[in-house]
């Protein structure tokens, strides 16, 4: 079985002929090829929308929650269970608005986890509002006007919030892609991955109209620089978007590791009933 | 020395509990029995707050409406409790009454000032003379406040005890003839134990490793109890940012294969609701302590209720099977804990534990908790046995074999859309759809058949027959008692299953009254609709205080 192949599945997948999903899909089998990844030692977390449709196109574990939720299932899953590879696939309306809170919490727990946000700046799935990504001016069905709220800068937030592994790709170019998410993968903690991923049914512009703003970061881009990375993530308000990793840091402590290393001794899921007798002892302390 | 009652009242930030506590350790120190209930205001300082101890030979584990002795930490609680006072009672007080009839003035805080240096120990000057108002041995207390203030430091642990000496002395003094009490000492020994420490305890003995909750009153003592016991008793303990992700980190641990909790209160277990559905859908174990309080909305988040019985019954959307229980005391929390627990793995749901203000907080002595009683099942597949792993195989009786991702190279895959066997997203109606839909209900028979009928106290006997459920259990025991006393043929049917509700028949010719912490009647709604039970009336509270015997011996019109 070639390594591609091992994560394939026959489940119909479900988005728009000519999404650039099936781009993001290949270049996210081609992550998992290079990690060299067995397909049960892999979970998927995902919540509601199209992109959380992909755990069923990838064959390993996964969990396909509720709207909003796939951050704390997947936090609690890696919490529960380091030896498993735990990624979320989300989209922005997913992550970053109905799940808005879990991704700020995530940015402080640090889970050991890798956050794929699909950012194509619209509801897809309930059929073209804007979303928190939307930017301003952008008339969509429900903001008919043209929306009047700032657009969120959810990169901007995560360098801010100290995530010590921030990239930005784009779904068309798939071999740059996948090497930002073996990265990602392969870095322990928090990774957010936010792919310009552009809708084809709802988005004003052409697939074309971002090729044209999209620009690799420069060689003597300096990742470790978190004012840089800021600066980066602002470009989106001139037109200019680029990719690569915008931020990287030195892996912190992750969520959880102190209580598995410390009490547990190992992951959750393996571990029998307290023995009787700690019981005993604590109930021993309510006897006056 | 039996059922005699102590109330201890001031206001937030004086320390009652503090007082309360450290007399509750003493009185069982000395072997006695003593039950504890407590009502406070939802504020840092000031206000109404009371605990109260009832102190006998045997458990009587529930609250009283007298108070024998009253001991008011401030003018304005004296005031406000004094009416609780039956004849030959006394009341201790810091100042006002003077050596009325009835009543003994103690300056608390002058004699800690003088005494220990600070007016900070008015409160060990208090517990001293309660402990000589009530004829008890100062040993015993010098040794429960040396335990309970050690981690303090010498220091402090002696200025106490010098206080407490003080408020001995001075009560000892003052009360002559008018304290009639004497605990010299009985055989009992027991622990004293709350509510929420026993379901704790019984998340622990049933191999609970992971507990996500946001903070809300009265469910948050169970998350502070499991994160200081963490090195002992081994659960990962998160607080959430919020009870969405509470229920959603439970859902996800226990995916991965680690029994988990998560507690809150009734506003925060609306907020689970979908959480609960997706538990459902998913078929994902999961264990919820619902601590009732009174609401709406945010209501009255320190005082008690059972006001939440249909809401845990219907909670989340569409159509899925869970179960509810309602323990009635520690002891019975405990068990019923490590129950939930196995049924939410047998059954693959989630499992709504009901507690209360009042059964979380109260203390109540315990002869023995029976560990042995409980063993915890797990009831994961073997993966070994499994040759084509599908997590929602179709299967009589609709639980299907649970693996858990990374146990095996089997894949595990869970779905909150509809799904066909292998978790994957199906939009087939007829063929797929309608089967999931039926495996899942299918599981309620089994369900049910584990749940336990009420228990029943002289039911055959009995013209009147108290049905109620959860914590009110020894309130509806002893209404019967007083009932019983009058004449009149009483017996009582106590609900600790509520969902599905098991298969029972009531017998015929009795006259049913549903006995409720609540206004509108939930229970008798249920048992109407389930068993087509006919009440001849019903008895409720909802001032946010605890059932009583006396409060339902009145509401009874016989
Ligand atoms: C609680 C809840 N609210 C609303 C929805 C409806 N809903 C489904 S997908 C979606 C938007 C998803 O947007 P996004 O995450 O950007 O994903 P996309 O479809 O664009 O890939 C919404 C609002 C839902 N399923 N659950």
């Amino acid at each position: 079985m070639s390594d591609a192949e091992r994560f394939q599945t026959d489940a119909e997948i479900q988005w728009c002929p000519g999404c650039p999903n099936f781009s993001l899909l290949k270049a996210f089998r081609s992550a998992l090829a290079r990690l060299d990844l067995a397909p049960h030692r892999l979970c998927l977390v995902s919540g509601i929308g199209q992109a959380a449709k992909l755990p069923h196109y990838v064959r390993c574990n996964f969990f396909n929650g509720l709207h909003g939720r796939a951050l704390p299932v997947a936090t609690a899953v890696a919490a529960a269970n380091p030896e498993l590879t735990t990624v979320v696939v989300t989209g922005e309306g997913d992550c970053y608005g109905e799940g808005g809170n879990h991704f700020l919490h995530a940015l402080r727990r640090n889970p050991n986890l890798t956050v794929v946000v699909h950012d194509n700046r619209i509801y897809a799935l309930t059929k073209g509002q804007g979303s928190p990504t939307t930017p301003l001016g952008e008339r969509r069905s429900i903001q008919f006007p043209g929306v009047e709220v700032e657009p969120l800068n959810p990169l901007g937030i995560a360098v801010v919030q100290g995530c010590t592994f921030v990239a930005r790709g784009f779904a068309p170019e798939v071999e740059h892609l996948a090497d930002l998410l073996a990265q990602a993968m392969e870095h322990p903690g928090l990774s957010v991955v936010d792919v310009i991923q552009p809708c084809i049914t709802w988005d004003p512009h052409p697939v074309s109209w971002y090729k044209e703003r999209v620009y690799r970061l420069e060689d003597d881009y300096d990742p470790t620089d978190p004012q840089a990375a800021l600066a980066k993530t602002r470009e989106w308000g001139e037109g200019r978007l680029p990719i690569g990793v915008l931020f990287r840091a030195d892996p912190k402590p992750v969520f959880g590791r102190r209580f598995r290393e410390e009490i547990a001794g190992g992951p959750l899921a393996a571990l029998p009933p307290v023995a009787v007798e700690a019981i005993e002892e604590v109930l021993e302390r309510m006897r006056p | 020395m039996d059922d005699l009652s102590v109330v201890i009242a001031g206001a937030a930030g004086e320390g009652i509990q503090v007082v309360g506590e450290v007399l509750a350790q003493t009185v069982s120190a000395h072997g006695y029995a003593v039950f504890a209930w407590q009502e406070y205001e939802s504020r840092i300082r000031g206000g109404h707050s009371r605990f109260a101890l009832r102190i006998g030979e045997v458990p009587r584990n529930a609250a009283l409406e007298r108070a024998d002795l009253l001991l008011a930490l401030n003018p304005g609680a004296a005031q406000q409790y004094r009416p609780l006072l039956g004849d030959g009672g006394l009341l201790l007080s810091p100042e006002g009454e003077g050596e009325a009839e009835g009543a003994v003035a103690i300056p608390f805080a002058e004699l800690a000032q003088e005494a220990a240096g600070k007016k900070l120990y008015a409160n060990s000057v208090a517990v001293g003379a309660l402990v000589a108002a009530l004829g008890m041995d100062r040993e015993v207390l010098y040794r429960v406040l040396e335990r309970r203030f050690r981690e303090k430091g010498e220091e402090v642990s002696e200025a106490n005890r010098k206080a407490a000496e003080a408020g001995y002395r001075e009560a000892t003094e003052r009360c002559g003839e008018r304290c009639p009490w004497k605990l010299g000492g009985a055989e009992g020994r027991y622990y004293l134990a709350d509510g929420h420490r026993a379901v704790a305890l019984g998340a622990v003995r049933a191999g609970c490793r992971f507990l996500s909750a946001y903070p809300m009153s009265p469910s948050t003592s169970i998350i502070t109890f499991l994160a200081k016991e963490q090195e002992r008793l081994g659960v990962f303990v998160e607080q959430a940012e919020d009870e969405l992700a509470a229920i959603n980190m439970a859902v996800g641990a226990s995916y991965a294969g680690a029994r988990s909790l998560t507690a809150t209160s009734g506003g925060g277990f609306a907020l689970m609701g979908e959480g609960v559905s997706l538990a459902g859908m998913t078929e994902t174990p999961v264990v919820i302590v619902l601590a009732q309080r009174p609401g709406p909305a945010t209501g009255l988040p320190t005082r008690t209720a059972q006001g939440d019985l249909l809401f845990a019954v219907h909670a989340g959307h569409g159509e899925f099977p869970k179960a509810v229980l309602a323990p009635s005391d520690p002891v019975d929390a405990f068990h019923q804990t490590v129950r939930a627990f196995d049924l939410a793995d047998r059954f693959q749901v989630p499992v709504v534990l009901l507690t209360d203000q009042f059964l979380a907080e109260s203390l109540f002595s315990v002869e023995d908790f029976e560990l042995g009683r409980s063993e915890p099942e797990l009831h994961l597949a073997d993966p070994g046995e499994i040759e084509e792993y599908r997590r929602y195989r179709l299967t009589e009786g609709g639980v299907s074999p649970r693996l858990y991702p990374g146990q095996s190279e089997h894949l595990v895959g869970a779905d909150s859309d509809e799904h066909d066997e292998w978790g994957h997203i199906t939009e087939d109606l007829e063929g797929t759809a309608v089967p999931m839909m039926e495996k899942r209900l299918s599981k309620l028979a089994g369900l049910r058949a584990a749940l336990r009928p009420p228990e029943a106290d002289g039911v055959e006997e009995a013209e009147h027959v108290l049905v109620g459920w959860g914590s009110s259990r020894g309130a509806v025991r002893e209404a019967v008692e007083l009932l019983r006393a009058e004449g009149v043929a009483a017996g009582s049917l106590h609900f600790t299953d509520l969902w599905p509700l098991p298969e029972y028949r009531f017998p015929e010719g009795k006259r049913y009254w549903a006995v409720e912490g609540n206004a509108t009647g939930q229970l008798a709604r249920l048992l109407r609709s389930e068993y087509a039970v006919v009440f001849q009336g019903r008895v409720g509270r909802c001032d946010g205080l605890p059932l009583t015997a006396e409060t339902i011996r009145r509401q009874i019109d016989v």
